[in-house]
């Protein structure tokens, strides 16, 4: 049986209660919009890239527990990295949250981030720690203005 | 419960849920190592053995195509799939069996009157009113319908507990309100909408009136020569029946002058390649081999609710209801989003910095299923001012015990929170 305080740990509680680089950015240079269809769940993603490097990240919007706070430890974990590096980030999480449970998922890179290696184990939350994720990649890659959506 | 259970059940007017339970299998089942308590029956019922048993039998011993052979097999697949629209007929009040088209449900019901009703008699600045309370499936056909015409779509609003605002609707009738539809129970709020007088009123302003019945009929007789209304939708999964399998009840002068809007088998009297001749009511709207075994499902759900004590029943959800609005009312945090006067099926409700969709995850490892969301219903959701809610819904299955296992699980939601 799947536990709950896997999903819950105390980090994600807090990153809930109290989302870190939550605020508007009007300097950003990159800003994204995503929405999860089936929670109603909404964010803006604020990124500030210079030569490069991601100098400030922010987010604003309404969601669960779960994609609050991995919205909030993702905007912190991307301070000082560059495009690439935020990349390969999204790669690891996707992967870590998604792997099958009999395999052991690469997450060298992710530190804190790991925290939410228990969403695999609640198929129906993975979305929403992805969804400050692929509206990451968006804000990155994307040229639409359309919101990404998680469905 | 056998049949004569029920019956004897009926005699002494008594409603005993635990007798009751026993016809439904699925709800035995353990989820997460827990007794499953299932509070999601706005989503969909689960069904009686006699329904199961029923399918079964329909695809063991008569399955054939119907309306097509002469051989011996589908003249009983006919029979079956006629008897059960014949009792729907009936468990509704209908004038006649022909008034009752199977569709997919409620969705392809309202779909059928917006796009065969709707592209006939729907012209430019002619009016559709729908209630800001409505189900997806009650909006989206007719934007469609209307973007296609020329109509306008125009929106009853609701007060802050949840209930249609009368005399909006009564200034929004006008001599260009073509038709109304409205929802007879809302699917968020649990609020029954007035229908009789609403009905009346857009039958005096010269309106037709579709009332969405998805969340009405499980709960309430659903008595379609007392309401009076023009159409009446509903699906089978919500009524303890398959999915796949619903009803568009219409008055038949009505369905007689509307034209088909799907084409195929067996809507046709003749085809030629210069001209086709529809077949009559019902069956010009029922292109295509149907859900056959579906249909005989529904007809025998409706046998099943016919056996029960229906009026002991709906008491027995009554005090269901008011017993889980008070429970939820003590838990601190805790507030029920839709408290109109007159409700039925659904309480929906938010805790204080605690998502919906956070509540719903921990209810499930309880075995408590919930539904958590904008329940196809975002217009609704914005009018509060909230992305979701977390909503409990009723069946007459349902028990005390039930309600008291989510009060306590959402004593544990807080302490994980707080
Ligand atoms: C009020 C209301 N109308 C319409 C529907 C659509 O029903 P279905 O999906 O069975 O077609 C629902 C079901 O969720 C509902 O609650």
């Amino acid at each position: 049986m799947s536990d709950l305080r896997d999903l819950y740990q105390e980090v994600i509680l807090d990153h809930s209660k109290n989302p870190r680089n939550f605020r508007k950015c009007e300097t950003a240079n990159r800003t994204a919009v995503g929405y999860n269809p089936l929670c109603g769940d909404k964010m803006t993603l604020f990124l500030t890239v210079e030569n490069g490097i991601v100098t400030d990240a922010s987010f604003q919007g309404s969601g669960c527990a779960i994609s609050t706070a991995s919205a909030s430890m993702m905007t912190e974990s991307l301070k000082g990295k560059t495009e690439k590096e935020a990349d390969e980030l999204f790669q690891q999480f996707q992967n870590m949250v998604t792997a099958p449970m009999d395999q052991e998922p690469d997450t060298e890179a992710l530190g804190k981030l790991r925290v939410f290696a228990g969403v695999r184990e609640f198929p129906a939350r993975v979305k929403c720690a992805s969804l400050a994720w692929h509206t990451l990649e968006a804000a990155i890659h994307g040229e639409s203005d359309e919101p990404v959506s998680t469905e | 419960m056998t049949t004569s259970q029920i019956i004897k059940q009926n005699q002494t007017g008594a409603f005993d849920v635990e007798i009751v339970r026993k016809d439904f299998p699925l709800l035995k089942r353990m989820v997460h190592g827990k007794p499953l308590v299932y509070l999601d029956n706005a989503a969909t019922s689960q069904k009686p053995l006699s329904v199961i048993e029923a399918i079964d039998r329909y695809y063991s011993e008569e399955n054939a195509n119907i309306h097509r052979g002469v051989h011996w097999l589908s003249e009983r697949a006919t029979e079956a799939y006629e008897n059960a629209r014949a009792r729907i007929a009936r468990y509704i009040n209908a004038a006649k069996p022909q008034e009752v088209i199977i569709t997919r449900g409620t969705t392809e019901s309202i779909n059928l009157v917006a796009f065969s009703w709707g592209w006939k008699n729907l012209r430019d600045g002619d009016e559709v009113l729908i209630s800001a309370m409505e189900h997806h499936s009650n909006i989206v056909p007719w934007q469609m319908i209307c973007a296609r015409t020329g109509a306008k779509l125009r929106v009853i609003p609701v007060s802050d507990n949840g209930e249609i605002l009368l005399y909006e609707y009564r200034n929004l009738l006008n001599p260009k309100t073509r038709i109304v539809a409205v929802t007879h129970v809302s699917n968020v709020l649990g609020t029954v909408n007035p229908v009789s007088e609403m009905i009346q009123w857009a039958h005096e302003n010269g309106s037709l009136f579709l009332l969405d019945g998805a969340q009405s009929i499980p709960h309430m007789d659903a008595n379609m020569r007392e309401l009076d209304c023009d159409f009446f939708a509903f699906s089978g999964h919500k009524l303890f029946g398959p999915t796949g399998i619903g009803v568009l009840y219409g008055k038949f002068a009505l369905l007689d002058e509307m034209d088909p809007y799907q084409g195929g088998g067996d809507m046709i009297r003749s085809v030629t390649f210069e001209k086709t001749i529809y077949n009559s009511v019902p069956h010009k709207f029922e292109a295509g081999t149907p859900h056959i075994a579906g249909g005989i499902g529904l007809g025998e759900a409706i046998a099943y609710l016919e056996k029960l004590n229906r009026h002991a029943a709906e008491i027995h959800e009554t005090n269901l209801l008011h017993y889980g609005e008070s429970l939820l009312r003590q838990i601190p945090g805790v507030r029920i989003i839709g408290n109109a006067k007159e409700k039925a099926g659904a309480i929906s409700f938010l805790m204080d910095g605690v998502h919906p969709h956070d509540i719903g995850t921990i209810l499930d490892q309880e075995g408590i299923a919930i539904r958590t969301g904008h329940h196809c219903c975002q217009p609704l959701m914005e009018r509060f001012g909230i992305p979701a809610t977390a909503r409990a819904s009723l069946a007459f299955y349902n028990s005390r015990e039930d309600l008291d296992a989510l009060a306590e699980a959402l004593g544990k939601v807080r302490d994980i929170f707080h």
